[in-house]
C-alpha cells in the first residue's frame, strides 16, 4: 500500500484499492473513450467533438474542465514519445529492502530520473533514465553505480510492439 | 533502429513543446493561446504540431486518462523470456491485446535477468491481472520458457517529460 501517492497517474499502481472510482455520466465516458485516442487537430478541436457529439462547446469545456480537475484525466494534449527526444532507458536494481529508502533517495536526486518505481521482486528498484545523448545516459547509469555501489541493470528498448493508443475503458 | 533516431527539434518546437507538455488550455482556441506563449502564429503552431505528429515525436494529442482514478488499480509489468527467433512473433500478438497498454523488446541480461519481452498488462486489481497474465502464457504455450509479474507497490518519483530547461 502507498503511504503517500503524491502522482496517481496513469500506468502501473500496483497495489490498493483507497478510495472509490469517480462516477462519470455517459456523455463524460463517450468523450473520454473516444478521445483518449486523439483530438482533432483544427484551430477549434473542442467545437468539432461538440458536434460529432451532438453538445455544445462550452459542454466540452466544461467536462473537461471537471476531468482535470477531478484527476480523471492527468490532462489534454500532446503525449510525447520520450525515446525520440535524446536517449533513454529502463534500468532496475535489486536493493536490499532495508537500505531502499536510501538507495532510491540517491537515484531520485539524479534530475535524468522521471519515473522510479518500487516493485515486488528480486529487483525492486525500477527507474526510466533520460539523457539528451547515449553517451550521457551512459554516464548517468555509470554515476549512479559510483553513488550506490550496486550495479545497475540496464534495460534500453530495442523494439516497440504497440503503440499505447489507449484501451477499453468500460466493457 | 528507428527508435533511437531523434527527428530534430528546432527552437520554435521547443517553445511549442513546452508550451503544451501540461496539456493545452481548455479554451475555444486552444492553438491560438499556445502560439501567443511560444510567439508565432496559430497556422504555425498547428503546422509544427502536425509534423511532430507524424514524424512520432508526438505519438497522439488527447484527453490523457488516469486509469488509476478510473479504477484500474491492479496494473502489473510482465516480463517474458522468449527465444529470440519468436520474440518478434510474439510481441505483436501481445501487442495486439486490448488490456496491454505497451509491448517492448528488452535485451536479457544473463544470468541474472532472463527476460526479454515486457508487456504492460491493465486490470482493475491484481486478479484480473493474473488472468489475463495467465491468457498471454497460454498463447505462448510451450515457448513460454518463464515469466513473472512486477507490481509496483510504491511510486517512489514520477515528474512529466521535462525539456527546455536544459
Amino acid at each position: 500500500m502507498p503511504t503517500t501517492a503524491p502522482m496517481l497517474e496513469h500506468q502501473d499502481s500496483g497495489s490498493g484499492s483507497a478510495g472509490e472510482s469517480i462516477a462519470l455520466n455517459d456523455l463524460e465516458k463517450r468523450l473520454l473513450d473516444r478521445y483518449q485516442k486523439g483530438l482533432p487537430l483544427s484551430p477549434t478541436p473542442f467545437r468539432d467533438m461538440a458536434e460529432e457529439l451532438g453538445t455544445s462547446e462550452a459542454l466540452v469545456l466544461q467536462i473537461l474542465q471537471r476531468l482535470q480537475r477531478d484527476g480523471v484525466i492527468s490532462r489534454v494534449g500532446p503525449v510525447f514519445r520520450p525515446k525520440r527526444i535524446g536517449a533513454s532507458t529502463l534500468a532496475a536494481m535489486a536493493v536490499p529492502a532495508a537500505d531502499l529508502e536510501r538507495i532510491a533517495a540517491i537515484i531520485n536526486d539524479f534530475r535524468e530520473v522521471n519515473h522510479n518505481y518500487e516493485r515486488e521482486d528480486h529487483y525492486n528498484l525500477w527507474f526510466v533514465v533520460t539523457a539528451p545523448s547515449q553517451e550521457r545516459l551512459q554516464a548517468v547509469l555509470q554515476e549512479m553505480e559510483r553513488a550506490t555501489g550496486l550495479p545497475v541493470l540496464d534495460l534500453p528498448l530495442e523494439r516497440q510492439f504497440h503503440i499505447d493508443l489507449g484501451f477499453p475503458l468500460w466493457c | 533502429m528507428p527508435e533511437t533516431t531523434n527527428p530534430p527539434l528546432d527552437a520554435l518546437d521547443r517553445r511549442i513543446v513546452v508550451a503544451t507538455q501540461a496539456g493545452l488550455p481548455l479554451v475555444p482556441d486552444p492553438y491560438g493561446a499556445v502560439a501567443r506563449e511560444a510567439g508565432c502564429s496559430r497556422g504555425e503552431v498547428m503546422e509544427r504540431m502536425r509534423r511532430m505528429l507524424s514524424n512520432g515525436v508526438i505519438r497522439r494529442i488527447g484527453a490523457v486518462p488516469n486509469h488509476y482514478t478510473l479504477g484500474f488499480r491492479g496494473n502489473g509489468m510482465s516480463v517474458w523470456d522468449v527465444a529470440d527467433d519468436r520474440v518478434e512473433h510474439y510481441g505483436r500478438r501481445i501487442g495486439e491485446l486490448e488490456f496491454v497498454s505497451h509491448a517492448y523488446r528488452r535485451p536479457r541480461h544473463l544470468p541474472e535477468w532472463p527476460y526479454n519481452l515486457f508487456a504492460m498488462v491493465h486490470g482493475r486489481d491484481r486478479t484480473e491481472v493474473m488472468e489475463k497474465v495467465a491468457r498471454i502464457a497460454a498463447m505462448l504455450g510451450e515457448d513460454d520458457r518463464g515469466h513473472e509479474v512486477l507490481f509496483s507497490t510504491r511510486i517512489l518519483k514520477k515528474t512529466g517529460l521535462r525539456i527546455g530547461s536544459g
